[in-house]
């Protein structure tokens, strides 16, 4: 039997590469032509048998047919690494309209949320927030901001007391006498915060929330207060809405103001005027009673109930969902 | 205050309509509440006169009229039992629509045809009158339109009146104010004085002038109490919502609403000796006129005669006094009272009367004669009677006087930031009555009218002018200038960030009621230190909160019952209890998890939320905001806690809050179906932050060895990674716990802890034999300290 020729040999190994399917088998291929022990490796320890003039060029066939055996094992390597991919790929296939795994989410209290809105925008204005503590005494509540002894006045601010004749603020505006007693002017704040009053019907509840706002400088004028308001107003409710001041009646203002707006129609048409602000010129007997003289400073104070906004802007249609605390209600405000 | 809109502008020449005058009095200050028509439109219904009345031949309740109205006689069966001959009543002819929306046709009732009807109060919306048919006087002029006869195209306006403005709370202050307001006229009817045809007199003393510095009285003899008050009268009453209660009585109400005085009328012959305005003895006590018997406090004012209290001055009259069917000689009484006299004292004794509604706010000082001559002519005219001279006991010194105030245009611009100039500023005086003294350039020197009682300083002119001019044509200025930055520091978390970090959690914010039922506190052991409300709206908004615990277990339950299984809360809020120097007020975050750890996934069993997701939950808040300090877990007790299950958060050593799986008895006492996980924490402690500052990075690599150790079960874990901590010192990096075991291979009443431990140095790396050694160090520790051995 006569020793396979190179060629032969490489045929052979070509089919057998063709033939592997997977790396194992492509390596077997491989091993046995071009190992150590590999046929074609063979022919090449069978040169020195050859007649010298002849060796020279069988070894050139031979590592012609090595060289072509090699690289098409490292070919059909990759092309097996790629189908190999492939399957994984496939195999690796999921449904991915099933739903992810997630966390049900939380939401702040829509009036929290209105909240945030309104002292996000007093703050762009330059306001600091302010804060007081929602038992108050007499003094801060009534006597300081200029609410005589028993006038009516106190009557329609229906107040809870404590037995010591201490209460729950009725007005967020009893800030404005603890900030305005600590810092000199210029004070620029906004308080929000809980207040009460004791009436619980179908458009009161005995707690609800406002925004009190406060700016005392030289020169601080009702111009200014009627500017600030419109901006705000229609910051808020991102609109160009209609708004005027009606002359009205607080104790710690004068000139004092409420504050409508022409809401609109559900086709867009202005429609109703709606209540939404009292505000005026800080009275000058607030100031004073806070260290202030009033004739070389003026000012002007808001203060809005943050329930209303948030109803307004929501559309709420019940004061009273607001403390009902429904899931259902509240999560719809996320 | 309710008021006939026509019966203003008898007193205001105006060419404005309701609706206008309404809009204007709104935008001055005066908001009209409502404008109603006082009458639905009667079409069809005329003054109708019985002719003659029969029996019905079929039916013993009715009856058959013979009516004129309009143009014929007709027959109309009616069923009214005070149907007779001779009255007048409205008619309801053929073709006529009622208020109610009845049709009037022809009809035949019991076999008589009636053609129309004859009609109550109600039927025409009129009243409520309904025993019978609505009688006209006798000579209202059969045939004429009822609407026209009785004055019914006419608006009521219902104005809400800020306190400071009593002077309007009368047809003469509004009308001064709608001119002032529109430049309208004033047309008041003229009120001249009544001559005396008696000199009867009467003692007056005023022993409290201060509370009451002007008594002006009038003997009025010989009045007929049964008198007819005119319909006009009657008509202007029920369109302020007063009904008519007889001649004397009406005359006093209508004065009231027409000059704003408060009058009351006494029977002369019930008063002994003089009137005696004083201040009430020690328990003195009188009948009012609503037939209460009330103690007298010393502070209110008394009108007494010489035997005992007659009325309780400027709030109500007393029962033993007042007119009645036998009065023949009456007082008439025109006082001013002081409103600091009056004020509180009506609320005190539950009563809401217009005479101390207008005292408290502040009566025109100079207006008791005209009062009294206006009520005189009236009750004359209505009644007859002879009136005596005028009474009247005064003390100047306690009248008070407005005061001059000066008004600076320039400050009114600087106000206003306006450019009015001095003659439009004092057109608008003037218009509103002012007395002005415009000698000065630039200043003005006012004198309010008496009936202003709330003008006493500059800011109350510029309000004044600012109003009538309108704040409408006042300039705005839009915000700008003086900025200056205001933010908070980053040592401080918002809430506003704090609340959306908990929202990002799957938290649901919630607001409750600051106040609690003492029940709830009870039942929860959170009584202790409560404060109570004086004046609660209920017993179960009684007390103010101790905990946002109550709030909390109320939503979940309320929630619970809507069919919500899983779900989280949060509340930010303040809670209150009494504290040795006072009431203590603190912010807090109550927290609440209950059902599924989180949402339910094809892919994985569902678990129900457990201590450590609530402790996580709050680990993770104070580890993303680096609240500074040393932060321990330890084991704690409260009433509504799972003993097993409960723990307080302390930072730096200082409680910050308690958490912990509720009680299993509490659960089952609020009937739940599952239980829920709670914590409370101080919203300040979970709101500090640190301002993060560089320290050098790891450049060397970690090594991690893990441990697991047996101990006694009771040993808390927070102990061991102490002693490993003090052990190791600063090399470990961290300790992580991975596993805990009980069960088989571990001894009964020992468990299994397996712990990394992550070894690390800043500036080299570790050599293995120092790795060796730090970890032969701990676990030496352990053992020393805690019996801890390795688990084979």
């Amino acid at each position: 039997m006569s020793s396979p020729t190179p060629e032969g040999l490489l045929d052979e190994a070509l089919g057998r590469v063709g033939q592997a399917a997977d790396a194992r088998s492509l390596d077997e291929v491989r091993v046995r032509y071009l190992g150590k022990k590999g046929s074609l490796t063979g022919l090449l320890k069978q040169l020195g048998s050859l007649p010298p003039e002849k060796r020279r060029e069988a070894g050139q066939a031979v590592n012609r047919c090595k060289q072509a055996l090699e690289q098409a094992v490292a070919e059909r390597e990759q092309v097996l690494e790629r189908s190999a991919l492939e399957a994984r790929l496939e195999d690796e296939r999921i449904d991915v309209t099933l739903p992810g795994r997630m966390h049900e989410p939380g939401g702040p209290h829509p009036v929290s949320r209105a909240l945030e809105r309104i002292l996000a925008i007093f703050n762009q204005l330059g306001f600091a927030v302010a804060t007081g503590p929602e038992v108050e005494d007499d003094y801060h509540n009534f006597g300081a901001l200029n609410f005589p002894e028993h006038h009516p006045a106190r009557a329609m601010h229906d107040t809870f007391y404590l037995p010591n004749g201490d209460l729950l603020r009725t007005h967020t505006s009893p800030v404005q006498i603890r900030v305005m007693k600590e810092t000199p002017p210029p004070v620029r704040i906004v308080a929000p915060g809980r207040v009460f009053r004791s009436d619980s019907d179908q458009t009161h509840t005995p707690q609800f929330h406002q925004v009190e706002g406060l700016l005392v400088d030289r020169d601080v004028t009702f111009a200014d207060l009627k500017g600030l308001l419109a901006d705000f107003v229609n910051a808020f409710f991102e609109d160009d809405l209609e708004m005027r001041l009606r002359p009205s009646y607080f104790p710690f203002t004068e000139p004092s103001a409420e504050v409508d707006v022409r809401w609109r129609d559900p086709d867009g048409t202005p429609g109703h005027w709606l209540e939404v602000l009292g505000c005026g010129m800080v009275h000058p007997n607030v100031l004073v009673n806070c260290g202030i003289d009033p004739q070389e400073y003026t000012g002007y104070a808001f203060g809005l109930g943050v329930e209303r906004f948030a109803m307004l802007r929501y559309k709420v249609n019940d004061l009273r969902l607001f403390f009902e605390n429904d899931l259902n209600f509240l999560r719809q405000f996320r | 205050m309710k008021i006939s809109y026509r019966w203003l502008t008898e007193w205001a020449d105006t060419d404005l309509n309701a609706e206008q005058a309404a809009e204007r009095f709104t935008l001055a200050g005066l908001e009209v509440d409502d404008l109603a028509s006082v009458a639905p439109p009667l079409d069809g219904v005329v003054v109708g006169e019985i002719l003659a009345v029969e029996p019905h031949p079929d039916a013993d309740r009715l009856r058959v009229c013979r009516v004129t109205g309009d143009s014929e006689e007709r027959t109309i069966v009616c069923g009214a039992p005070n149907a007779r001959t001779g009255l007048k009543a409205p008619l309801a002819t053929l073709g006529t629509t009622l208020p109610g929306g009845l049709k009037i046709k022809p009809a035949k009732l019991r076999g008589v045809r009636s053609e129309g009807m004859l009609c109550s109060e109600p039927e025409l919306g009129l009243g409520e009158d309904a025993a019978g048919l609505m009688e006209l006087p006798e000579d209202a002029p059969t045939g004429k339109p009822l609407a026209g006869y009785l004055g019914l195209d006419d608006h009521v306006l219902e104005i809400d009146l800020t306190p400071n403005r009593a002077d309007c709370l009368s047809v003469r202050g509004l009308a001064r104010e709608l001119a002032a307001l529109t430049g309208a006229s004033l047309s008041a009817p003229e009120m001249p004085p009544v001559e005396a045809v008696i000199d009867d007199g009467l003692d007056i003393e005023l022993q409290s002038p201060e509370d009451c510095p002007r008594y002006i009285g009038r003997i009025i003899r010989d009045v007929d109490v049964h008198a007819e008050t005119p319909l006009w009268m009657v008509e202007a009453l029920r369109r302020s919502g007063l009904r008519s209660l007889g001649p004397i009585v009406d005359v006093t109400n209508y004065v009231l609403l027409e000059l704003g005085q408060p009058m009351h009328a006494f029977d002369l012959a019930r008063i002994n000796g003089g009137i005696r305005v004083r201040r009430p003895e020690k328990n003195e006590c009188m009948t009012l006129l609503d037939g209460r018997e009330v103690e007298l406090d010393q502070d209110m004012v008394l009108i007494a005669d010489h035997q005992g209290p007659l009325a309780l001055g400027g709030i109500m009259g007393g029962e033993g006094s007042a007119v009645g069917d036998s009065t023949r000689d009456i007082l008439l009484e025109s006082a001013w009272f002081n409103p600091a006299s009056i004020i509180g004292r009506s609320r005190r004794l539950g009563l809401a009367t217009e005479s101390a509604h207008r005292f408290e706010r502040g009566v025109d000082p100079q207006l008791q004669r005209l009062a009294a001559e206006r009520a005189t002519a009236l009750i004359i005219e209505i009644a007859g009677g002879r009136p005596g001279p005028l009474l009247e006991a005064s003390d100047e010194e306690f009248i008070p006087v407005n005061p001059e105030v000066e008004l600076r245009v320039d400050r009114l611009n600087r106000v206003l930031g306006s450019d009015l100039d001095s003659d439009t500023v004092h057109e608008i005086l003037e218009r509103l009555g002012m007395q002005v003294d415009a000698g000065r350039a630039g200043v003005f020197g006012i004198i309010a009218p008496s009936a202003r009682r709330d003008i006493e300083i500059e800011e109350d002119l510029i309000e004044e002018v600012a109003r009538v001019y309108g704040y409408d044509r006042l300039p705005s200025r839009r915000p700008g200038g003086g900025l200056t930055i205001r933010i908070p520091g980053e040592g401080e978390l918002s809430e506003t960030s704090l609340r959306h970090q908990l929202c990002a959690r799957g938290f649901q914010e919630i607001m409750t009621w600051s106040f609690v039922s003492e029940k709830e506190l009870e039942r929860l052991d959170l009584l202790e230190h409560a404060q109570p409300l004086a004046n609660p709206l209920s017993r179960d908004l009684a007390i103010l909160r101790t905990s946002m615990l109550p709030g909390l277990l109320q939503t979940a339950g309320a929630n619970m019952r809507r069919q919500h299984d899983s779900f989280r809360l949060f509340e930010l809020g303040e809670c209150f209890s009494q504290g040795e120097s006072g009431l203590v007020e603190t912010s807090r975050l109550g927290l609440l998890m209950t059902g599924a750890s989180r949402a339910e996934h094809f892919s994985a069993k569902p678990r129900v939320v457990d201590f450590f997701d609530l402790k996580g939950e709050i680990e993770h808040l104070l580890s993303l905001n680096q609240v500074p300090g040393e932060i321990r877990f330890e084991p704690t007790t409260r009433p509504w806690l799972h003993p097993g299950q409960a723990a307080e958060l302390t930072i730096d050593g200082v409680s910050a809050g308690w958490l912990g799986q509720l009680h299993p008895a509490l659960v089952t006492e609020l009937d739940w179906p599952r239980s829920a996980f709670v914590a409370e924490l101080a919203t300040d402690q979970m709101r500090r932050k640190q301002l993060p500052e560089f320290s050098s990075l790891w450049r060397f690599p970690s090594v991690r060895r893990d441990l697991s150790l047996v101990v006694e079960e009771q040993i808390p874990s927070a102990a061991l990674i102490d002693e490993i901590r003090k052990v190791g010192g600063a090399s470990v990096r961290n300790c992580i716990i991975f596993d805990q075991y009980q069960g088989p291979g571990v001894e009964k009443g020992f468990k299994s802890l397996s712990i990394g431990l992550i070894i690390r140095e800043v500036s080299r790396t570790l050599k293995d034999q120092e790795v060796e050694a730090l970890t032969a160090k701990v676990v030496d520790g352990l053992e020393q300290r805690f019996n801890a051995r390795l688990r084979g």
